[in-house]
């Protein structure tokens, strides 16, 4: 589908902030002013008319599907990508020689990443995607701690998940229609919210939040000085993105084949 | 420039444009008869006009809406004055946590900022420091529950008094931010008629569970502990020191910001390993913890149980979390 952004070819090379590259946060901006508005539905009525099959010479895109089945599929297959990363991290070489703490963090979101995937493997009974997507880690490093040269570090690459896993379960919610599993997705996104924090304060000291993935407005000086705080600025919401936003990132750890759309859950 | 199809390409993206617009969507048709008498230079004003009144914060707000988004926002200032004031005790914290708490005592501030700004007027007015008793005394009317809490504000004057304990300042703090987590995943399905409100609710509550994760670590001796690493809510902390519910109607008779809520199967405590129907425990890999079931998902709480838990830190318990 041409809405889809294209996979780009490879990781990047130095961090995750380039991993992760911010697109523009589009919904938004649609609706800002009218002007911004008509101007934004024009580039999206050009897509209207195109097939909605996968096409071009990348691989078929899974599709997740729709309604809450898509939703759900879209999960479990972000859950699968986790659950194998963390299985590949505890049996590589980073992990033989990390601290004790650090071992016993990995084990446990391994642990944890391993349950969810199991666990929308269980409840998504009917429409379920492939259980065996296929993931590319050849960009990671699992050897190295954090990123040198090159790859990935083992740390740099979990962080990158979790922050967009947790992007990811927030800018699904709205299309979320039953209750049961709006709750459902909220004990998730809570404690994939834990392991991001972890992980990025064994980056950095006190990185738990960064503007990055809260809007917190980076140019003030205000957030962290004491007795200023009257005048932080942003919003001090989480950066959530929408399914389409976050596949254009998951695609990039996926093989040809097991790339992923979800076209019926626009931006 | 097609108005109508123009709104039906936003309908696309955003399927519930026109419950924006108007509650039905045949009184929104009716603008196609408004739309015939305005000259086409005007159109675009017209459009403005609706995008605003779509998409501003203007917009009635249904009233378990306002409720949920109150019961948050006085969550949220029990938080921030909190936080707040243990910036401001001397000698508190050392300068490690003094960063990670005026970080998170400045995220309180922004989501109090967001949340007033979508309640608008329905918004309830700031308790300020001196609603709030961190020391659960209710303002000197009975004895702290556990004689440790003295330390959070004293005993004289206990709704401006700061913080003399570093152990008890980080227990409480736990417990207010998963208190606060829970609150948000409870609450998280009253909004999902809304979807900017609750996508805006999400995306506080994963920020909260940062703030949780920060603070547990420093409980528990810091990120590279080698004895309790963990920043999630482990199983043994469950169901916590119980609570008197200060008489809040439909809560359990005690309750803990790890325990049940009042409806046990919609609400359990943290330490619950069944998800829908299945096992989660039973689902950990070989050689895997045997408390990651518990670990790998969190709960919600219903608003009765956690009104009756902040009641107990309120200076005046029937000004707040009504």
């Amino acid at each position: 589908m041409s809405s889809f952004p294209p996979s780009r070819p490879a990781a990047p090379e130095t961090d995750t902030p380039d991993l992760l590259a911010p697109v523009a946060r589009r919904s938004f901006l649609r609706y800002s002013s009218a002007g911004l508005a008509l101007g934004g539905l024009y580039l999206a009525g050009c897509s209207k008319d195109d097939t909605t099959g996968p096409s071009g010479g990348n691989g078929a895109l899974i599709d997740v599907g729709t309604g809450d089945i898509g939703i759900l599929n879209y999960a479990y297959a972000l859950e699968q990508l986790e659950a194998a990363f963390y299985t590949q991290v505890v049996a590589g070489a980073y992990y033989a020689g990390a601290s004790a703490a650090e071992k016993a963090i990995f084990s446990d979101l391994r642990d944890h990443e391993v349950i969810h995937r199991d666990f929308f493997k269980a409840a998504i009974t009917t429409g379920r995607i492939t259980d065996a997507l296929v993931p590319d880690f050849s960009n990671i490093d699992f050897a190295q701690r954090t990123t040198t040269s090159g790859k990935l570090g083992v740390l740099n690459a979990a962080m990158a998940f979790e922050d967009l896993g947790v992007a990811a379960y927030n800018g699904a919610g709205r299309f979320i229609t039953s209750a049961a599993y709006l709750t459902l997705a909220g004990k998730i996104v809570s404690v994939e919210a834990r392991h991001a924090a972890v992980i990025r304060e064994l980056m950095a000291t006190n990185t738990f939040v960064g503007n990055d993935v809260v809007n917190l407005d980076s140019s003030s000086t205000n957030n962290g000085a004491p007795g200023a705080s009257g005048a932080v600025t942003g919003t001090g919401l989480e950066r959530s993105k929408r399914p389409q936003v976050v596949l254009a990132t998951a695609n990039n750890f996926l093989m040809a084949g097991s790339k992923l759309s979800a076209t019926n859950f626009a931006n | 420039m097609d108005l109508f199809q123009i709104i039906d390409d936003i309908a696309k993206v955003d399927p519930e444009v026109y419950d924006r617009f108007d509650a039905r969507r045949a009184v929104f048709r009716n603008f196609l008869g408004f739309g015939k008498k305005v000259t086409a230079a005007a159109v675009p004003l017209a459009v403005s006009t609706l995008f605003t009144k779509a998409y501003g914060q203007t917009a009635t707000l249904d009233a378990t809406v306002v409720a949920t988004l109150n019961l948050a926002l006085q969550l949220e200032y029990l938080e921030y004055y909190y936080y707040d004031t243990a910036i401001n005790s001397p000698g508190l914290l050392n300068a490690e946590q003094t960063t990670a708490f005026n970080t998170i005592r400045n995220d309180e501030r922004l989501h109090i900022n967001t949340l007033r700004g979508v309640l608008g007027t329905q918004a309830i007015a700031d308790p300020t420091r001196a609603g709030y008793d961190y020391t659960t005394s209710q303002n000197k009317t009975r004895s702290p529950l556990v004689p440790a809490f003295a330390a959070l504000g004293g005993t004289t004057s206990p709704t401006t008094g700061t913080f003399t304990d570093n152990t008890t300042f980080l227990l409480v703090a736990q417990n207010f931010v998963d208190t606060g987590v829970r609150a948000y995943k409870g609450g998280a399905a009253n909004l999902i008629n809304q979807k900017d409100i609750l996508e805006a609710a999400l995306n506080i509550h994963s920020v909260e569970a940062r703030h949780s994760s920060r603070i547990r670590s420093f409980r528990r001796g810091g990120i590279q502990s080698a004895t309790a690493p963990k920043s999630w809510i482990t199983p043994d902390e469950t169901p916590g020191a119980l609570l008197p519910n200060n008489g809040v109607a439909g809560s359990p008779s005690q309750v803990s910001p790890y325990a049940a809520g009042a409806d046990a199967t919609m609400f359990p405590a943290e330490n619950n390993t069944t998800q829908a129907t299945a096992n989660v425990q039973s689902l950990v890999p070989s050689g895997g913890s045997a408390t990651a079931g518990a670990e790998a998902f969190d709960e919600p709480l219903d608003a009765a149980t956690v009104k009756a838990i902040a009641k107990n830190f309120a200076a005046n318990p029937a000004a707040l979390f009504n």
